[in-house]
């Protein structure tokens, strides 16, 4: 029978939370790294026991965990991300340029191929990759080659978030960085340029520049890794291009502000985005927790609310913070900075809390298990 | 021998339980003394200095003889106390309100 286990990352250390197919019995462990910073965990699909984890601390830096056992044991790889040569500077609040500094790995994305290769996106923003399973990384120095200089860190940060790797063509990766934008690279990472045609954003001096805009999160389908969708500080977005070009699907949402954004395992065009209220106010309209699903693809939207709270929800919910798993039928999981993992098993229609009281939830992954 | 106390986290990470206790070679200063422990415990490297600069991170301290060395140059000698293993020499992240 099928198992589901999801890996949790949080303000204070990282859970695992496994269940059978029917995902209505949950088993929590954690938490491992207890009062460190877990950005982001996520496993290796040729090998779904072979996890890494970006365990940082505002104390003591950066480490990567490595874990053969799906998350009962786990050992520390390499912690070393230096930029490639000399690492110039990018914009800085006050308009001066500013050095590179590596701040913390925000993401972690394995191969599609090959357990020991993972790309890690990187605060200051950057693209490291390791090939021996995490005891050296090695930055791909040519994103910052795309107007870098011209990059600019927002509020949060400036942090290189989403790494997609498309399963169609081996070469072709997508990223996202607040607050830069969209890059696609077709040579595996060797060049890149910005994939922002499309895109306005009313808080940057020219709202259609080439690069300065704040993407909260990219996904794909992988049966349409062409067609990307996009939760950008405002505005949800869509591209049938492979980023060349976007158009906006915010439609009828109560709000098109928002962190993560999803697709259903199964339905290329049934996504799901979590609004909040504003930039302002990090928290969903009306203090009523509601997913909101399009299955046309975007425009249309349908608020979920069964199982989720309906008043005084003031929680936000993180851009790494909603995964879908691929049983049939789909299951949709995300968690809050209010400690909540939220989990569906039937692709949005009703909710359940799975864990209520954990620390802030900065990131939620799901694997699909035999 | 150089007597170490090592904060909870990196303890955790390095597996030791109490202080360590290095062979350091003289001058003792806070580089050898470093340079000893990272050698004694590779996964503590990066914790404590950054790895390019090998400056102490922001947020952790050194105290010894009930003095704060953390401003004190690298190649500077420790105290006597502490090369002689009578004292030891602390590692602490800093504290954090809020």
């Amino acid at each position: 029978m099928s198992a589901v286990r999801l890996l949790v990352g949080t303000r204070k250390g990282a859970f695992v939370l496994t269940s059978d197919g029917k995902r209505e019995e949950w088993k929590i462990s954690g938490p491992h790294f207890a009062g460190w910073e877990i950005y982001h965990l996520k496993g290796s699909p040729v090998d779904p026991n072979r996890l890494y984890a970006s365990q940082s601390s505002g104390w003591f830096g950066q480490m990567i965990q490595r874990s053969e056992d799906g998350g009962k044991t786990w050992e520390p790889v390499g912690n070393e991300f230096v930029y490639e040569g000399v690492p110039g500077t990018h914009q800085w609040y006050d308009g001066t340029q500013h050095p590179w500094e590596f701040k913390r790995i925000w993401h972690l994305e394995p191969s599609l191929a090959d357990p020991d290769t993972v790309y890690a996106g990187a605060e200051d923003a950057a693209l490291f990759r390791t090939v021996d399973g995490g005891k050296t990384w090695q930055e791909m120095p040519g994103l910052r080659g795309a107007k870098g200089n011209l990059w600019q860190p927002g509020a949060g940060g400036m942090c290189l978030h989403t790494i997609l790797l498309d399963p169609s063509q081996p070469n072709r990766i997508f990223v996202a960085i607040s607050a830069a934008g969209a890059f696609r690279s077709d040579d595996a990472g060797q060049t890149w340029r910005p994939i922002n045609h499309g895109l306005k954003s009313e808080q940057i001096p020219d709202p259609t520049a080439e690069v300065g805009h704040c993407v909260h999160r990219i996904a794909m389908h992988s049966s349409r890794p062409g067609v990307l969708f996009m939760q950008k500080h405002w505005d949800v977005m869509r591209s049938e291009n492979a980023g060349d070009s976007w158009n906006e699907v915010s439609g009828n949402l109560p709000s098109d502000f928002g962190f993560p954004i999803d697709v259903h395992a199964h339905e290329p065009e049934t996504i799901y985005v979590v609004p909040i209220k504003s930039d302002s106010e990090h928290f969903p309209p009306d203090g009523k927790l509601r997913v909101y699903r399009s299955r046309t693809g975007g425009n249309e939207w349908e608020g979920l609310t069964s199982g989720l709270p309906q008043s005084d929800c003031y929680v936000n919910v993180l851009r790494d913070a909603m995964a879908v798993d691929s049983l049939d039928k789909c299951g949709i999981y995300f968690g809050t900075t209010g400690g909540q993992v939220y989990g569906s098993a039937d692709a949005g229609d009703t909710w359940n809390p799975i864990v209520r009281d954990l620390p802030a939830v900065l990131s939620v992954e799901v694997q699909t298990l035999p | 021998m150089i007597r170490v106390v090592l904060p909870f986290h990196l303890r955790k990470l390095a597996h030791v339980d109490g202080e360590v206790q290095l062979d350091v070679k003289d001058p003792v200063t806070q580089r050898s003394v470093l340079d000893a422990l990272e050698a004694s415990y590779p996964v503590l490297r990066g914790t404590i200095r950054d790895h390019v600069t090998q400056k102490r991170r922001a947020f952790v301290r050194f105290f010894a003889c009930e003095q704060d060395l953390s401003h004190e140059l690298p190649d500077t000698p420790l105290p006597d106390a502490v090369a002689t293993g009578a004292e030891s020499f602390v590692v602490l992240g800093a504290m954090a309100g809020g």
